[in-house]
């Protein structure tokens, strides 16, 4: 991987902590209020469904999160491990789609 | 003050085992005194590496009680514990003799990490005019007082985890050029210290702040490269 491709790494991590700083904030706020209050399931899908907000809340959430794994990953198995090049890019890459997929799919069903 | 320490210090290469002498206590004793007591009283087989004794060359660093030092300016009574002291070479860096590493690799990322100053194509008209008080003459100073010991080098976690990491001396290097304003080389600097081998590998785990003999700020200078390699990037620089 180019030393550029690695730095644009670096700055998709950064840029995807300071959204997840928020959206894990919101996330908890919501399952304690959830928690609290008794929601059921059937209520809390009651709130999410047809809810534009919410969808583009767990959309963008789950984008970061996802982005987030995969890179840090990465940075993790190249610091624990000998393993390096494509292979384990490719396996990070692969990682973070599947996060992406389940966690996209996961919010769409709270919204459809 | 008049009692013996006992010295535990590394003999043999990358393997080895540590020996034990007792070196009389002095007053104001340096822990590159100590060595030298004992290569010159003791054990003339003993090889350790040293040449100003007054901290400015940056050759006699070494392992101390589990801490990398600059042993000139060391005195043994801030880093003696229970009137013993165990000697060992420097970590991250591959052993040569007792307390003496190769450095090779240390001074390769210097290069590595474009560590030189480069000229413009064509000699300028006029002497650059940098301001005392400027913000880049300030980060450039700030940086440039390291005399190349490897302490910092041998404190990093993330060298001791990826021997391709540049090391906190070569970047704080690089950063010192990045603010020069005369230099002509930091496009090609900043693709060089950027990435996984480079400044984005820095963890802030400020060890090389800690250890510093000369109280520099590494981790400053590699977050100033962040910042730097990041602004590149988005121009369209890097």
């Amino acid at each position: 991987m180019t030393a550029r491709a690695e730095a644009w790494l670096w700055i998709v991590q950064r840029a995807t902590a300071a959204v997840l700083a928020v959206a894990v904030a919101v996330h908890l706020a919501t399952i304690i209020y959830a928690v609290h209050t008794g929601l059921s399931a059937a209520a809390v899908l009651a709130r999410t469904q047809g809810n534009p907000w919410w969808l583009g809340f767990y959309l963008v959430f789950v984008l970061a999160a996802a982005l987030h794994a995969g890179v840090g990953l990465r940075t993790i198995l190249r610091e624990m491990t000998p393993w390096r090049g494509p292979s384990l890019d490719g396996a990070a890459a692969c990682a973070s789609l599947f996060l992406l997929i389940m966690g996209w799919r996961a919010a769409i069903g709270l919204f459809a | 003050m008049s009692g013996t320490i006992d010295v535990s210090v590394w003999r043999g290469g990358a393997e080895g085992s540590l020996r034990r002498y007792s070196v009389p206590e002095q007053e104001s004793q340096t822990v590159l005194d100590v060595v030298t007591y004992i290569q010159r009283h003791l054990d003339p087989t003993l090889s350790y590496r040293f040449a100003c004794r007054v901290g400015m060359c940056g050759s006699c660093a070494m392992t101390v009680n589990g801490v990398a030092r600059w042993t000139c300016r060391t005195h043994v009574r801030k880093v003696v514990s229970r009137e013993r002291l165990e000697l060992r070479p420097l970590a991250n860096l591959p052993v040569i003799k007792d307390l003496v590493t190769d450095m090779t690799a240390f001074f390769e990322k210097w290069t590595r990490a474009k560590g030189a100053f480069v000229p413009a194509a064509s000699p300028p008209a006029d002497f650059a005019k940098v301001p005392p008080a400027s913000r880049e003459r300030e980060a450039a100073s700030a940086g440039i007082e390291c005399i190349g010991c490897g302490v910092c080098y041998a404190s990093c976690d993330v060298v001791a985890w990826n021997p391709d990491y540049l090391g906190p001396a070569a970047l704080n290097r690089a950063w010192t050029l990045v603010n020069d304003v005369r230099d002509a080389g930091n496009r090609e600097r900043l693709g060089a210290v950027a990435g996984d081998a480079g400044c984005h590998a820095c963890h802030s785990h400020r060890s090389c702040v800690e250890r510093c003999p000369k109280a520099l700020d590494p981790t400053g200078s590699i977050a100033g490269l962040k910042r730097a390699t990041a602004r590149a990037l988005l121009r369209g620089e890097l």
